[in-house]
């Protein structure tokens, strides 16, 4: 399969993340376009990596692979991030019994 | 060896201070550290005078950047050194009956600034002198901040933010300089081997220069001075005006002129103009002021303009002259101080316009004062003569600068003005009949007696003796002559 | 072998010495052992001085090199000492007259409690110190030591009597002004520096006469040095704080103001006359300013009521004469003048001093008069100083002024004309001085009428030994004219002063300027008599009165410079220092303190804008890296 259906397709997953994250004030809806960005990179790495190794796989039997690599990085970091982001939306829910990020603006003060 | 013990005398016994929680106790136990040091010092310029091994150091530190920890006991580190090893007994002696609140941490930071200063005089490796440099700054801040009179807060936060955006400026210099090194390296040598085209000397020369000025300080980089004098108590503003200040006078002649020799050549004349300019500004508003502290801080930027002045004339007799006369302003102007804070102690105020007829009281200290004061209008066979005489003498004779004569004459009207503020400050404050507030005044204790007549008899043998001191100096003042020659160079 | 005369570093120790014993034990000794300290260390250095100077008449100078004072490359000063027969003449003058003012010191002072006692003569013997370093340094250096030196021993004694603040303003000033003439004097040196790398006397004067110097740094140099005599021996301009320097002890204005410390300025110039007689238009100049200086200091002598401001305006006017000596090619005839001088103002200056005493410490002399009967031996002896001053011939004062209009009539008979004014001038009101405190009336208080008594021997005994001095001392300059060889002056200084053969006026000229002097001065002394001799205060008006207020040339200088400068001072200090210097340092850090209170508005909390803001920044990334590769 070309490589551009994985592109246009981790784009598109992108841009709804991005435009998740811009229009929604749900803080767990925000959250999950986070993932969805984050495996929309996810997709991209994998696809490119899969492409470099067919391509250079005769002289390097592990060619690509660092992009494979990069995926599990991103995948443990987004599991953090993930345990520390959901405790936040916790706590905020404990304190203004909502999820609503505009509340957090209160943490300006 | 002696260089390494000359920091770390004041650094160990500085930190052992903290953990001494009597008041005598930790007040005694720094004024036995300031002997010591001061034993090490006289040690180094007598026993191991003639041993280089012994006068130097050097050791791994940062080997990765090519940093080492490197320190020697030159001639004009000697001269410092001693200045800094005699100013805290004296200091100590003469506050003696100053009582500070949580007198162990005043002592503990006093101790530390010593050994910070120490290190800016002995560094052969610029991280090191870098290094030093804050570390003497940062216990400064904190002895103004907590110990300091009423504005202490406001006035500290400037002395800090001004001094330390120019410690920043000259880290940046430095790294510049690291950065052209054949080497790659932080040593002495290497940064005077390094390899920068003018217009790169230029930009370095600012830098550094900018950082040192405001150290000094010489006009227009000096209104923290006056403030940061007010404010501080008198012990520390004694070490800032006697011993610190002088830091950046030694830095322009160890780290500025011998590595960017050109662009010093080029802007020689405009800082000699600063220079001589803000001696003249500072000692006409030293004839204007009515407080003691500041009095004396407008006198000390005059001085320090002077210093500056000579080392741009760049000639063997104007920078011996700086050289002997930094230590000789430091002596001097820590006796002034001492006077001053007897006063303040005394009488509560600084005011001279509230003082008068001291004299009829207090005859040894208006004795001990006057010799003290013309010794900073630099009267003959007063230690300041020799060093003035030689400055002066240096910026007329000046090969670098076609202007002087005209230098001489406008920085010569300081000495004029310097005897204006000095003795009109005598008069008023000694001379006259007492007032109410002066009626009751007592004559100097036992301590700043003892202070004020160690400083009185520096002042006379080096007035009548200058030759052993231009003796210490020679050799440093030939070298970096040699390497702040540029005349051959442009010759090409 | 060592040349004996390597131990003249004891005459001026031995007063140091004095000074160290009498300034440190101050409040233990007692002020007889202080007077015979003080005055006995004097006695020594004299003694020691009679000694050398009949040595260098013997076998002439000597150079005494101790140690390196200052020695920085090239430059080496050393500190020496030259005895020949300049210095070793003014050694004798400088300790002679000193010891009797030591001595006259011990009875005038004694009312003063022993601490006290003890500080002024230590003052004394410091002075004498510096004034010694000064005569006998070989090099400008010393001399610049000893000159300032003396001129902080001037400020201290002027300021004697520092509870009152009009003598320390008067101190103040003195030092100040001499300061600027200091400093003339400084650059002078670094001016020789700069071309020869030496200040010793002996080879800066060879390489003059080597031509080593361009005309121009002679001129230089000379007009440098003078200003600096102008300075220390009160001319115009820096002559203003001499008559205010009276606010100290009589016997100092004896010894430092009219006897020795001014006179520096004239053996600074004699010390150097090679250089000057190479400089022709600082030598007018030096005349011109003399001649000036003697005139107007002479005029306002008239009018002045004060004893010791008559005799101070006096030493100034004095003074003039001996630069226009100097200004027209004299030297020995100013140095001799400086010899006689000295015997003859000091005397008057004691002599005040015991008038002073008399009237309890009364020095207006509209309150005196008829003190001829109470006071015998000062009587006397005012009279011989001032016959003396007014130069009557057998008296001192005749030769040394003879010879200096001698020379003035050589150069110009203009100048010759001013000076032989100011010469009769001079006598008036030197008279004017005597008849109206002396004769007639007196016009005191009862209470001082009775307390008028003749002073103690130890002020007399110096009264009679100067006016011996002063009646024989003008016999070792007497002109070739009277008396083939009489003028052993110019014989024995002619090693350091070279003899100029110049055009010589004839005996009969020479004559007749004398009778014209000494006719026209009798004249005036007997006007004198007949104006002063019923003396009665009366107000002054017009000129009178313009020189009674001496010219307003104080209050001038107050007005076009002290007052200016602090003005300045307080414009830089509350306008330039606090509003630009400093307000350009707060301002740059009050507008980080702006510039980050406006840049807070963008930390609005909301989480959205952060991350609109967010995506913008990188879209913009983007674009900027897409247009800007290439």
């Amino acid at each position: 399969m070309p490589i551009n259906y994985y592109i246009f397709l981790s784009l598109a997953l992108f841009a709804i993340g991005i435009v998740g994250v811009l229009t929604r004030r749900n803080a767990i809806i925000i959250f999950m376009c986070i993932e969805l960005m984050l495996n929309a990179v996810n997709l991209l790495l994998v696809a490119f990596s899969k492409m470099h190794h067919l391509q250079l796989s005769g002289s390097n039997a592990v060619a690509g692979s660092e992009g494979q690599l990069f995926v599990f990085f991103i995948m443990v970091v987004a599991a953090a991030e993930v345990s520390v982001g959901l405790a936040i939306i916790v706590m905020l829910y404990r304190n203004v019994h909502s999820v609503d990020v505009n509340f957090l603006n209160r943490l300006k003060h | 060896m002696i260089a390494l013990l000359l920091i770390l005398v004041p650094l160990v016994t500085g930190f052992a201070t903290f953990f001494l929680k009597n008041d005598r106790t930790a007040r005694a136990w720094a004024l036995f550290a300031s002997v010591a040091t001061l034993a090490v010092v006289i040690t180094g310029l007598t026993i191991c005078k003639n041993d280089a091994s012994c006068l130097s150091y050097s050791a791994n530190w940062m080997s990765l950047l090519n940093s080492s920890f490197t320190v020697k006991l030159d001639g004009m580190g000697q001269l410092l050194c001693l200045l800094n090893a005699v100013a805290y007994p004296i200091v100590m002696l003469a506050t003696w009956k100053t009582s500070y609140k949580k007198a162990h941490n005043f002592y503990a930071l006093m101790l530390l600034a010593q050994a910070g200063m120490m290190g800016v005089f002995l560094a052969m490796d610029a991280l090191l002198f870098y290094f030093a440099w804050e570390l003497a700054l940062i216990p400064m801040y904190f002895l103004c901040s907590q110990w300091g009179g009423e504005k202490r807060i406001a006035v500290t936060f400037k002395f800090f933010v001004y001094t330390f955006l120019g410690s920043l400026l000259m880290l940046i210099g430095i790294l510049f300089v690291y950065s052209h090194t054949p080497l790659q390296s932080f040593s002495i040598e290497q940064f005077y081997n390094a390899k920068l085209t003018v217009g790169e000397e230029q930009i370095v020369f600012w830098l550094m220069f900018v950082a040192f000025a405001i150290k000094m300080p010489i006009f227009p980089f000096h209104t923290w001075q006056p403030d940061t004098y007010e404010q501080s108590p008198t012990a520390t503003t004694m070490i800032l005006s006697g011993v610190m200040v002088k830091m950046g006078v030694f830095a322009l002649l160890r780290w500025l002129l011998p590595v960017v020799p050109i662009a010093a050549f080029q802007w020689g004349d405009v800082v000699t103009s600063m220079a001589v300019i803000g001696m003249i500004y500072a000692s006409l508003i030293a004839i204007r002021q009515d407080d003691l502290k500041r009095l004396v801080a407008y006198s000390s930027i005059a001085h320090i303009g002077l210093m500056a002045a000579a080392i741009f004339s760049e000639n063997n007799s104007s920078v011996q002259g700086a050289m002997i006369q930094m230590f000789n302003h430091g002596i001097n102007i820590i006796g002034l101080w001492i006077v001053v804070e007897i006063i303040e102690r005394q009488f509560g105020t600084r005011k001279i316009s509230d003082l008068g007829g001291l004299a009829q009281k207090a005859p040894a200290m208006a004795i001990l004062l006057v010799i003290v004061a013309l010794a900073n209008i630099a009267l003959p066979l007063t230690n300041a003569f020799p060093g003035e005489f030689l400055m002066f003498n240096g910026i007329f004779n000046s090969g670098v600068t076609q202007y002087s004569k005209l230098f001489t004459v406008l920085a010569g009207l300081s000495i004029i003005l310097s005897a204006v503020y000095t003795l009109n400050m005598i008069r008023k404050v000694f001379y006259g009949n007492t007032n109410e507030l002066t009626a009751s005044a007592v004559d100097i204790s036992l301590n700043e007696k003892i202070a004020l007549a160690i400083i009185v008899g520096i002042i006379c043998w080096f007035g009548i003796c200058p030759q052993s001191l231009l003796n210490l100096a020679n050799d440093t003042s030939n070298f970096i002559l040699e390497k702040a020659n540029v005349l051959p160079l442009l010759k090409k | 072998m060592e040349n004996v005369l390597q131990i003249v570093y004891w005459i001026p120790l031995l007063p140091l010495i004095g000074f160290l014993i009498n300034g440190l034990g101050r409040n233990y000794l007692s002020k007889g052992l202080t007077s015979i300290i003080g005055s006995g260390t004097i006695l020594a250095a004299f003694a020691m001085s009679i000694w050398v100077f009949l040595h260098v008449k013997e076998g002439g100078g000597y150079v005494a090199h101790y140690f390196d004072f200052i020695s920085v490359g090239k430059l080496v000063i050393p500190f020496e000492f030259k005895v020949d027969e300049l210095s070793s003449l003014f050694l004798l003058i400088i300790t002679g007259v000193g010891f009797l003012i030591h001595l006259y010191s011990t009875a005038y002072m004694h009312e003063e409690k022993p601490a006290h006692f003890a500080r002024y003569f230590s003052y004394l013997n410091l002075f004498v110190f510096s004034m010694l370093l000064l005569v006998m340094g070989a090099n400008f250096v010393i001399m610049f030591i000893g000159w300032e030196g003396v001129g902080l021993c001037s400020y201290l004694l002027i300021g004697y009597w520092f509870k009152n603040q009009e003598y320390n303003k008067a101190a103040n000033k003195a030092f100040i002004m001499n300061r600027i003439g200091d400093l003339a004097f400084l650059i002078a040196i670094f001016w020789i520096i700069s071309k020869l790398n030496t200040v010793s006397y002996d080879e800066v004067f060879t390489a003059a006469s080597l031509a080593k110097f361009s005309a121009t740094d002679l001129t230089a140099i000379t007009l440098l040095l003078f200003v600096g005599a102008t300075g220390k021996s009160a001319q115009i301009p820096l002559y203003t704080w001499l008559p205010d320097a009276m606010a100290g002890p009589t016997p100092v204005s004896a010894l430092i103001h009219a006897a020795t410390m001014v006179t520096a300025g004239i053996y600074m110039i004699a010390r150097s006359n090679l250089l000057y007689s190479m400089a022709p238009f600082t030598m007018n100049l030096v005349a011109i300013i003399g001649l000036a200086t003697a005139l107007l200091a002479a005029t306002i002598a008239m009018k002045q009521n004060d004893i010791k401001k008559v005799l101070a305006y006096s030493t100034v006017s004095q003074l003039g004469f001996m630069f226009l000596a100097l200004g027209t090619g004299a030297y020995v005839a100013a140095v001799f003048h400086v010899m006689t001088h000295a015997f003859f103002k000091a005397l008057l200056f004691l002599g005040s001093g015991s008038v002073i005493h008399a009237m309890g410490g009364d020095q207006d002399i509209r309150n005196m008069g008829g003190l001829s009967g109470k006071l015998k031996i000062t009587f006397i002896t005012f009279l011989i100083g001032c016959i003396a001053i007014a130069g009557i011939p057998p008296f001192s004062g005749f030769f040394s002024k003879d010879a200096i209009l001698l020379s003035a009539y050589i150069k110009s008979p203009i100048f010759y004309g001013i000076a032989l004014f100011t010469a009769l001038l001079t006598a008036f009101y030197m008279f004017r001085l005597f008849f109206v405190s002396f004769t007639g009336t007196f016009r005191g208080t009862e209470e001082q009428k009775h307390h008028l008594h003749e002073s103690p021997w130890a002020m007399t005994l110096p009264l009679i030994i100067l006016a011996v001095l002063s009646i024989i001392g003008g016999f070792v300059g007497v002109p070739e004219v009277i008396s083939h060889g009489g003028d052993k002056l110019t014989a024995f200084l002619s090693p350091v002063i070279p003899v100029h053969e110049g055009h010589e006026v004839s005996a009969s000229t020479e004559y007749m300027l004398m009778g014209l002097s000494t006719g026209l001065v009798l004249v005036m002394i007997i006007a004198a008599w007949f104006i002063y001799r019923k003396y009665s205060a009366k107000e002054n008006t017009g000129l009178a009165k313009v020189l009674e207020h001496k010219w307003y040339v104080d209050e001038f200088y107050e007005a076009i410079i002290v007052k200016p400068l602090h003005k300045l001072g307080g414009f830089l200090n509350n306008v330039i220092e606090r509003s630009v210097v400093d307000g350009l340092v707060n301002g740059v850090g009050k507008a980080v303190n702006y510039g980050s209170r406006q840049l807070r508005l963008l930390q609005s909390g909301q989480v959205g804008s952060y991350v609109l803001l967010m995506v913008l920044s990188m879209v913009l990334i983007f674009v900027l890296q897409f247009f800007l590769r290439k």
